[in-house]
Order: C-alpha cells, then structure tokens, then sequence
C-alpha cells in the first residue's frame, strides 16, 4: 500500500492533477465574472417586492422598501457598530440593506438587523414611484389632485391615479420634442449665424448688407422662439396641475407632482406575467432612455448611441489603411529583414498599452492637428476651440490607430493561407498583379478581413483609458448625430459604455443607488464584446475550414 | 475591323498596366505610410519629452544707454510681463516706459507724488509684482500700482502704461527714518516690517478695504532681537519673520500673532568669518537663500524637529568660484538667478538642484537688476547707466535626472525623499515631479498580479495542452481565451466595488482558499485513486479538470465560510485590526492584493493562450519517443516538453508582463492611487499609466508637468515595447527550431 502511493507520488500524477486544478480554477473564475456580471446585470430591471416591516431597534418604526442584499456580520464588528452585545436567541447578526427610497427625507439605502424586525409583509396596495428626481419613492396613495384640490381619495383613487398619469406621459412626450428640436435647432441657427458674423468679421467682409441678411435671420430664428417658448409655457403649465398626495412609512404626507414621476407601480399585487412584461419595458427602457440623476438612474442610450458612432468611425478609419498596409507588406514588399522587422513591429504594437495611445491622440491629434484645423477654418469660433478639444473624431482616430496591428495582423494571415498555386493561376492567364490581387486574392481573403474587423471593433468597444483623454465624457448634451446641418458632428464630445461604467461606479455621490445600473451596462457591454469575439472566432474557423481542402 | 479591335485591345492593354502601376505605387505609398503612422506615435512622444533635456538660453544682445540727465537716477526698473516694455523708475518721481527691444523711451509718467520728496527706494508689494512701495524721504511710504491696458491698432498689439494709486494716495508716516523695509499685502492686511536707521525691527499691521485709505496701523510691535540686524525679510503669509546679520546669525520669528513675535530658532548660517554677501526669501517664503563672500550659495529650509521646534536646515547649495552679489528668486518657480563679482549670471533650480547655466553678464558692476515675472527677460542697469536686456529661455527648470529619479529634500521637509505631488494650487507650491513611486507602484502592480498569474495560467496550459482530452480542450482554451477580450474597466470595476469588500469582509478565508487549495486538490486526487475500478471506467482521462471543479469550488465555499469562525477564534474577530494591532501593518480597502487578483485575471488570458500554442506545438514524435522509452508521462513532461517549449512560456511570460505593466482602468478603479513607496500587499499604489489617465486632462499644453506625463507615457511604450520584441525574436527562434525539429 505505502510502495503504492510512493510510486503514485513518483509518477508525478499529483501534479497532473494540480495542473488540472489550474485549469478548474481559471474556469471558474471565467464562468464566475461573467455569471456574476450576468445574474447582477439581469437582476437590475425585474420588479422585486416591497416590504413592510415593523421595526423595533429600540423605539418601533416602519421600514418600507426593497430588499437589496443579506449579510452576515462578525460578532465582534457589531459590538463595535452597535456597542453592545448581541441579542439573546440569536446565533448569527444578519443585516439586511433596504433601499427605502425617498431620499429627500432620509438616506435611501439603510442597514438593518434582521433580529430586530418583529413582523413583515408585502400589502398590495403598496405603491413604488420611479422619479425623475430624488429617486424611488414607497408609501401609499392617499389621494389625487387637480390644481391643490383633492379629486379623489376614494378605492377609485388609484385608476384616477394612472388615467391622470398617462395624460402626464402624452404631454411629456409632447415637451420633450419641443425642448429637444424645436428649442435646440433655433439655438445651433442662432450660433452659426454668430460665428458667420464673426467670421465675416475677421474676413473684413463685414459689409452693410451682409450683415443685415445675418441681422434678419437672427430675427425669423427669435420670432420662432417667442413662439416655441409660448406653447412650451403652455405645455409646463399643463403637465404642473395634477399632482397626488402620498403617505411615507413615517406616516407623513407629502404631495408629489405628476409631472415628476416617471413609473408608478404596486410590485405587490403584480403577477409574475405582469412583472415579466415590465421587466422588457424596464430593459427597453433602459436601451433607449437618456440618464437621469447624475447617470445613476434613466437609461443609458446616448452611451450606446456613442459607442456605435465611434466604432462605425473608427471602422471606416481602420479597414481601408489596415488591408492596405497588410497587402503591402505581404504582396509588394520585398520579403527581407526589413519587412521582417517591420512585421515583428506592428506586432508588438498591439501589445502597447492603449493609455499610450491616449496620449499619443491627445497631443498630435488634439492639440496639434485640430488645433491647426482650428487656427485655419475655425478662427472665428476661437478663442473656444472646434476641433482643438477632445471629440469624436479623434478618439475613432486614435483607437484606429490602436486597432490597425490587429487588422493588419489578421489580414496578413488571410493572404498568407492563400495558396500560391491560385495566384500564378491567375497571372498565368494573364492578369495583372493588381487585378489578381482585386478579382481572387482579396476577395478570398475577405473573411480574415472581416474577422480582424470584428477583433478591432470588439477591442474599441472595450477600451476606456485612451478615450478619457481623447473625447469621452460623462455627461454629453448633444449626440454627435442631429437634424442640424451637417448632421454629422464629429468635433462633440460624447458618451461611451465603457466610461460609463468607470464614472457611475467610482465617480457619483451616491455609488449604493448606482451600482445596479453598473452592472446593468458591464452586462451590456460583456453581452456586445463576447458576441462580437465569438463571431470572429466562428469566422476564422470557417475560413480555416474553407482552405484546409485547397491546401492540398 | 481588325485593327479597330488591336487599337482597342492595345488600348485596354496600355490602361491595365497603367492601373498596376498605380496600384503599385498607390498600395506601396498607403503601405508605407501607415506604418509611419505608427512609428510617429514613437517619433512625436519623444519629440514632446525632448524639451526637458535641453538646456537653457541666453541672449544678451540688446544694450543701450540711458539718458539720466533728463529724467533722474534710477530707482528699480521694472519689466512689463509680455517682454515688450519696461518701467523704469526715477529718484525724480518720473517713471520712464522704454521699449525693451530698443531701449526707446515710449511714455513717461510724472508721478503725483503727495509731497515734494524724491524717491529714495522702491519694493514690489508681496507677491503683488506691479505694485510699489515707495519710500519717500526719510521716513515715508507711499504706494503705487502699474499696469497695462492693451489695445490693438492695425493687428498690433499696443500697450499703454498706466499708473493707479491705490488706498486713496495714503501716506504713510513714521518716526523714525527708515533703513529698510518689507512689505506683504493679501485682501484683508497689510504687513510692514521696518528696520530703521539704528537698526531696530519694528512690525505694522494695516487692514486693507478695498478702494479705502489705510487707517492707522493697527498694531505696531518693536521686535526684540538677541543678535544684531542687518537684514530683515518677511514671508509673502506674512507668517515668519526672518532676521540676520552680516555674520549669517539668522533669527526666525513666528509672526501668526502679530502683536507678540516669537523666536523659534536661532541658527548661524555661515562658517565663522565668514560674511554674508546676500540673503533673499524663496518664492513661498519659507526657504532662505544665502551667499557669501568667498561663492557659497545654499539654501535654508524652515522645519520641526521631533519635538516640535523648528528649526532652519540647510537644504542644498554650491560653490561658485566667485562671490555671489545679488540673488533674485524668480516670481513663479522655485529657481533663482544669481550674479557673481565677475558679472557673471548664473541660473539655478534649488528643488531640481540643477545649475542650469551661467552666462557672462557684464564687465562692469551691476547697479539694478530686475527679473521679469515669467524670467524670461532680465534687465541689468550698471555703474555707467548702461541698460541691457537678456532674454532667458528656460522652460523646465524644475527637470532634472535628479529630480525625476533621485532623493530629493523638498521644502520642510527634513529628509530626502521620493515624492509625486504635481497639482499645484498657486505658485508658491514646491512641484515634486518624482517617477520613483509611479514606477515602483507599477512594478509592484504587474509583480502581484503576475505572481497570481504566471502559475495558473502555465499550469492550467500545461494541462490543456498536454493532458487533456481533445475534446475538452477545443471548449476549454476558447472559453480562457474570451477572457482576453473582457473589456478591463469590467474587470477594474468589479474588483473596486465588489472584490475589495468582499476581501476587506473574509481577508483570512481569501487567504485560507490559497492554503487549501493544493492539499484539497491532492486529497481528493488520493481519494479518486482509491475508488474502484469501474468508476474509473466511466471517466475516460484527461476529465480531471471537470472533476475538479465542483471541488474547488466546494473548498473555496468552505474557506469563505470557516473564515470568520477562524478569524472570531485566533485573531479576536478581525485579522485586519489584530495585523494592525500586532505588526501595524495598515490595510487599505482597495490594495494589491485585489489589484493583483483583478489583474492577474486579465494577464492569465495571455499568458495561458501563449504558453499552451507552444507546448502543444511541440513536435508529437518527440513526446512518444520519450514515453515508448518508458518515461511517465510527467517525466515526459518535464523533461522534454517543457525543454523544448520553455522559450514560447518565458515569451508569454514577456507578454504578460507587458499587459501588466501598461493595465490603466483595472489599477485606477481598484486601488487608491496614492503615490505610496511599501511593498505591502494590503496597501495600494499609483502606476505611471493612471497617473497619466488622472493628471493628463488637466495638465496644461507644454508645461513641465505635460512634457513629464509624456515622459512616463514613453517609458510605458520603450518598456512594452522591448519586451513584446524580446517575446517575439524567442518566438520566432522557438519557431525555426521546431520546424528543424
């Protein structure tokens, strides 16, 4: 038995199985960020229940609110929180974190003790309003009212409640499309025609008449306004005049304007079906709302819309010079030490930190080019800089920049499992090289194209450090594509999932009441990335599979 | 017919190679210059970097004569901050603009002095560098302020000097005759100190309105001094007082309290005999800087003990070959420009401890000198009323070797040190530019994240590649290899707000899941060994790492759980305070160890990748040779297999490495990026890439602070960089070799 196991031990069969056990962990850990990210992210838009707890920590009170999380605390660090000892009959301190909401009363998130909550329930006329300030709001729905006065208070209080709500959506639907248009259409006009001025200005071709025809125009777009901002005025005093009357777990009332919710909700009394319909509305809503709250809450769409824009730039940047330079150094060059250096150099290119580049894209491409284009076409914006300032186009620039070694790499691959015998095919039938290159090369080659494209889009999407210098900020009030001529605004700053994430999660006042959201967009954002890897690592399989039969 | 048809095949024939040859170039051209592109990102750091390494220039061309018999003596002549103009101020009351390219004279202003007295001397105000205070007299101030109003005239700029009188046209009057004086002026009081014909010091406070006159002196203290007084100098905070003599018997005084003077250090600062030849105040007012008469020049540094007392240390200084007559420190950095008896110029950085130049002023002795308030042009005026202009170009002083790479001894501070502390509030502020901390934060980053790495990620490639079963491997190693694409600020993001508290929480069972794992693995490898046959059976080889997984993770749940129940039994409860309360080790939330875990998970990727294409590309016949010679398979392994390969694993290593060092969101979400120099697991640290990521937005274009954020920038990618090579020339050997094979 004991030669048994020394030769078991000898045979190095322990160390087989440690070597497995290396492959396990890093599984795990695998399987577990993205389980985790995946369970935390999806959890963020289903409607959980609201508790009513009474609680008896000393004086009895009400707690109302969602329950986030359970955790069990070390004895002694209670002692310390609490100075005192634990209770009797218990074994364990559990503490549980409700988010209580309405935060213009008291913290919105607390810690409690599970030892002391004496009853719990879930009462189904509980109501929990999303608005669009200070948060969530739980209580009851006392009353409803029009312009002060109270309409209803009665069992219909409720249906009054969502009629008089769903007038306030309509009409918010209908502001909101005159602040955004109407409104900011007139001011970009009213902007370019200060900077036509100025510019007419400094050309010293500021004549009488050019300036009146600045001059009327100035007028129609302020004509316009007075009359945009009548039915704004209009359209504000409308949506003020119903507003409802709420009781807090404290037991006081408050009165909330419709205007300020954004959902009004009874988790309790909704059935699973009902809850699975709101939890599509929620991630929908999600998607395609704009942020509210210091990005905390609301939805995350102009970080999408943001991402896509510079991915789709940085596409067209990078597709045309990475094949270009690949074809070259594969097709033309002659094949040397030189070429070879240069190879083992774009490489290692793909291995340099991106913060690099970062800076890289913020001295030449900020400072120095759009500084010039500034100081060129631009000197009548100056002193306030177009494209001296970070901005879309130079953050695709310079993540084209960081992607091109992985298109080139990749395609450079494409073209060397092109069997030779098809090209000699071809130029002994008596193509040119280019037509060779355009009619059989290229075209079989489009598949590593395509996948070092992917690879390139999926490590852009991805990337944070370089665009925190080049373009990206936190709160971006313009999308870099409107109804304003020209449409396309490459010098705005926008948003960016990626940024998203590091600035909700580590930059805003309030990280408890945010973190939901977090996990929210890394889901979306691991969601995009792994899609778009898979995508990639399926297409190279294919190709490898396709040429695996002609390299016989 | 036919011919039509040879002319238009000729023709077609003529546009095809017309197009190759386009292409040709056309591609060659596209080619090439996108590789420049990238080669620029190299050219275009260093040429942002450069500047800090070239030294300064002077030159000194312009000189002219001033007239003196039309308007008077001079008094202080005073540079216009753009460079173009001068004042330069007479004994006469007239204050006499020239331009600084010419010497012309452009205006002169007759003061509207309030009585019929000359100008005996003139101060700048504090830090206020267009005010004057103007002794008239014997024993009078009187207060004037220049300034420039700019217009433009045909694109030219045009200035036009102005002279204000502010509080009222006050006077100020005192009993005594005054010798000399200092002034400093903040929103709410001015401070006075005045040393009077016999020598003695006497301070006023004024309470400053703004557009009043100045009311009596609130507050006029005689201050008592043990030694004699030749000079008196007082800080811009108006907090210290320093007083010496010719002797270099220097006594500090702490003014806070205005109306009761203490003295808290009493030091001589010069070798007996030994005579002082200047003595001036550092910009920020708490260092004192000295010349002798025989070239010393140091620097004094007000600091406290251990005990609380303070005490002047003399920081750093040098010896010029000739006496050093004037100092002037310059009114924004910590430099100061220096003239010897010779009418030599010499210009030094005290932080940086860098003699940036010297440069031969004038033959003849220097009556006035006046530094303009960017020194970058200084105005001399000699015995002769010979006036020259020398423009300086001295950009980064404040950079040198020494002051990027070495100790430094800052300003009250008592000892040398590394320091990064670049944000700078006002001017008075000691920037402290040292990349010793960043680097080392980012070794020591990249050090643990690889120590948590490297074994894993070679291990789990050993198994996949060498053990496992065909099958397996073509899920395992894409599954591994997601992991590379996993954007960092996910990973960053969830070791800084989820990992960091959870270890913070269970720090003994994180440490116990490291200690238990190994023997777990081996203890249920023993147990599996002593299950019967037919289980065996049904579980071909090379699944170990599928069986394993339920395991670990059961371990892990076990440490996790026993981790507070141990940490309640032998540490009191918490294993953070009792280290703390034990070794005073301290703990910071967001440290190295989850900076290490967080990052090691995005290295494992490319380590694992790396390592696990160059053992199995290891030539088969080479493995069954080995093993029809009756090895084991593990002596296979190690002792051809990881021969042969180890090149591809130190290169993946290399790789690895490179990540590592150059990882910016995962080191700026979970640590806590103070610039601390411990190698503690459980402290943080700030790397070079997320200082660069934090500062680079606020830096300002081409200041020092930028041109050092590049620098750190072009060290990251000469680092990376010759690592990736080194990976790649050993992959491309390792690549011949088995092709030999």
């Amino acid at each position: 038995m004991i030669e048994n196991m020394k030769s078991w031990w000898g045979s190095g069969t322990p160390w087989i199985w440690l070597n497995a056990g290396a492959v396990s962990i890093s599984l795990l850990l695998v399987l577990g960020i993205l389980g985790m990210i995946m369970v935390k992210g999806m959890g963020h838009f289903w409607i959980s229940d609201v508790y009513e707890m009474q609680y008896d920590e000393g004086k009895p009170r009400v707690v109302i609110g969602e329950l986030i999380e359970r955790a069990e605390i070390p004895l002694n660090l209670y002692k310390e929180v609490e100075g005192k000892d634990k209770p009797e009959n218990t074994e364990i301190i559990e503490r549980l974190l409700i988010k209580s909401g309405n935060r213009e009363q008291a913290a919105d998130f607390q810690w409690i003790y599970a030892h002391n909550i004496t009853s719990q329930s879930t009462p189904e006329d509980l109501i929990k309003l999303e608005r669009l300030e200070w948060g969530n709001f739980y209580g009851y729905l006392k009353n409803v009212q029009q312009a002060g006065n109270v309409v209803s208070s009665e069992d219909n209080a409720w249906e009054e409640l969502s009629r008089r709500f769903d007038r306030v959506l309509e009409l918010r639907e209908k502001l909101e499309a005159l602040e955004k248009d109407e409104i900011s259409s007139i001011n970009y006009g009213l902007e370019r025609l200060r900077l036509k001025k100025r510019k007419l200005e400094l050309d010293k071709n500021d004549t009488p008449e050019n300036l009146q025809e600045i001059k009327d125009k100035e007028n129609a777009f302020n004509a316009k306004y007075d009359i945009v901002i009548k039915q704004l005025n209009a359209l504000r005093a409308e949506i003020s005049r119903d507003s409802a009357g709420f009781v807090t777990s404290s037991g006081s009332v408050i009165t909330i304007p419709l205007k300020m919710l954004v959902s009004i909700l009874k988790p309790n009394e909704m059935s699973v079906f009902a809850k699975l319909g709101h939890y599509v509305l929620n991630f929908y809503n999600f998607i395609f709302d704009d942020p509210r709250e210091a990005n905390t809450e609301g939805g995350v769409f102009p970080a999408i819309f943001g991402t896509v824009m510079m991915v789709i730039l940085m596409s067209i940047l990078v597709t045309p010079f990475g094949v270009v330079a690949a074809v070259y150094l594969r097709e033309y060059a002659k094949q040397g030490p030189v070429i070879r250096l240069i190879r083992i150099a774009v490489n290692n290119l793909a291995g340099v930190p991106s913060i690099v580049y970062g800076v890289f894209g913020l001295g030449f491409f900020v400072y120095f080019l759009g500084g010039n284009i500034d100081q060129l076409f631009y000197a009548e914006a100056l002193p306030a800089p177009t494209f001296g300032t970070p901005g879309l186009i130079w953050a695709s620039l310079t993540l084209a920049l960081l992607t091109v070694p992985v298109v080139i790499v990749s395609t450079e691959e494409g073209l060397a499992r092109i069997p030779r015998n098809l090209r000699e095919g071809s130029l002994a039938l008596g193509a040119t090289k280019i037509e060779t290159l355009w009619r059989v090369v290229l075209p079989m080659t489009s598949p590593a194209i395509m996948t070092g494209l992917i690879l390139a889009v999926a490590r852009a999407a991805g990337e944070v450090a370089p665009l925190m210098l080049v373009g990206v900020v936190k709160l971006a009030p313009e999308l870099p594509l409107d109804d304003n001529f020209p449409f396309l605004h490459m010098e705005r700053k926008f948003m960016h999932l990626g940024f998203h994430i590091f600035d909700v999660g580590f930059q805003s006042p309030n990280v408890e009441a945010a973190r939901p959201l977090v996990y929210a967009t890394a889901f979306l954002l691991v969601l995009v990335i792994i899609l778009l890897n898979l995508s990639a690592i399926m297409l190279r399989n294919r190709l490898r599979e396709k040429f695996k039969a002609l390299d016989v | 017919m036919s011919s039509s048809i040879q002319k238009s095949t000729a023709w077609r024939q003529k546009r095809r190679v017309l197009i190759d040859n386009v292409a040709r170039y056309g591609i060659g051209f596209g080619g090439l210059s996108v590789i420049l592109a990238i080669v620029l990102i190299f050219f275009y750091l260093l040429w942002v970097v450069l500047p800090i390494f070239s030294s300064a220039e002077i030159h000194s061309n312009q000189s002219f004569l001033m007239s003196s018999s039309e308007s008077g003596k001079t008094v202080t002549i005073l540079p216009e901050e753009s460079g173009k103009l001068a004042m330069r101020l007479t004994d006469s009351g007239k204050a006499v603009f020239f331009d600084q390219a010419d010497g012309k004279t452009v205006q002169v202003i007759d003061l509207e002095l309030p009585e019929d007295l000359g100008v005996v001397s003139a101060n700048l105000v504090g830090l206020q560098e267009n005010w004057l205070a103007l002794q008239l007299g014997e024993d009078k101030l009187f207060f004037i302020k220049i300034s420039y109003r700019v217009s433009f005239k045909n694109d030219q700029r045009v200035l036009t000097p102005q002279i204000e009188y502010p509080f009222e046209e006050s006077l100020l009057s005192f009993e005594d005759a005054i010798k000399s004086y200092s002034i400093t002026l903040d929103e709410e009081k001015m401070t006075l100190s005045i040393m009077t014909q016999d020598h003695e010091i006497k301070l006023y406070r004024y309470e400053v309105e703004e557009g009043d006159e100045l009311a009596e002196a609130e507050s006029v203290t005689d201050v008592e001094s043990q030694t004699a007084v030749d000079i008196s100098l007082l800080d811009d905070q108006s907090l210290w007082l320093y007083l010496s003599n010719k002797q270099g018997e220097v006594s500090v005084f702490d003014i806070s309290d205005i109306e009761t003077p203490e003295l808290v250090s009493q030091t001589k600062i010069l070798p007996p005999d030994e005579e002082l030849s200047d003595l001036k105040l550092l910009i920020g007012g708490s260092s004192l800087l000295a010349a002798d008469k025989h070239g010393d020049f140091s620097q004094w540094s007000i600091q406290r003990d251990q005990s609380n007392n303070y005490f002047l240390n003399r920081v750093r200084g040098f010896k010029h070959d000739n006496a050093i007559i004037h100092i002037q420190s310059e009114y924004r950095r910590k430099g100061v420009l220096l003239l010897d008896s010779k009418g030599t110029l010499v210009i030094y950085h005290t932080t940086a401890d860098n003699l940036i130049a010297e440069h031969h002023l004038l033959d003849t002795k220097a009556e006035h000198f006046a530094l303009s308030a960017r020194a970058n042009r200084l105005i001399v005026e000699d015995e002769h009323q010979q006036i020259s202009v020398t423009k300086i170009k001295n950009e980064h002083p404040e950079l040198s070797w020494n002051s990027l790479w070495g100790e430094v001894t800052y300003e009250g501070y008592s000892e040398p040190d590394y320091i990064w502390q670049s944000s700078s509030a006002d001017n008075d502020f000691e920037p402290k530019f040292s990349l010793v901390p960043l680097a080392f934060g980012t070794l020591k980053a990249a050090f643990y994240a690889m120590l948590f790495a490297t074994p894993l990620a070679i291990m789990g490639a050993i198994y996949t590649a060498y053990f496992m079963s065909a099958g397996m491997r073509s899920w395992v190693k894409p599954g591994i290899e997601i992991m590379e694409a996993l954007p960092t600020v996910i990973l960053g993001f969830l070791a800084g707000l989820w990992l960091a508290p959870v270890v913070e929480n269970n720090l003994l069972g994180i440490i116990s899941i490291l200690l238990i794992l190994p023997p777990g693995i081996l203890l249920f490898a023993v147990l599996w060994q002593k299950l019967p046959k037919e289980i065996h059976y049904r579980v071909p080889a090379g699944w170990q790492a599928a069986l394993l997984m339920p395991v670990i993770a059961l371990l892990v749940w076990f440490a996790i759980a026993a981790g507070p129940v141990l940490e309640a039994f032998f540490f009191n409860g918490s294993l953070r305070v009792w280290m703390e309360s034990e070794f005073g080790i301290g703990y910071d939330q967001r440290n190295s160890l989850v900076v290490g875990i967080a990052m090691g998970l995005a290295v494992i990727p490319t380590i694992f990748s790396i390592t696990e294409d160059a053992i199995f590309s290891v030539p088969k016949y080479l493995t069954q040779g080995s093993l029809a010679l009756g090895a084991t398979p593990w002596q296979t392994l190690t002792r051809v297999v990881l021969l042969t390969a180890s090149p591809g694993i130190f290169s993946a290593v290399m790789i690895g490495l490179g990540r590592a060092v150059g990882e910016t969101m995962i080191v700026l979400m979970a640590t806590g990026n103070t610039a601390v120099m411990d190698f503690s697991i459980f402290e943080g640290m700030r790397t070079l890439s997320a200082n660069v990521a934090v500062e680079l937005p606020e830096s300002e274009i081409d200041s020092s602070h930028y041109r050092i954020l590049f620098l750190a920038a072009l060290v990251l990618f000469v680092v990376t960089f010759l690592f990736n090579t080194a990976a790649e020339i050993v992959r491309q050997r390792l690549r011949k070799q088995y092709g030999s094979l």
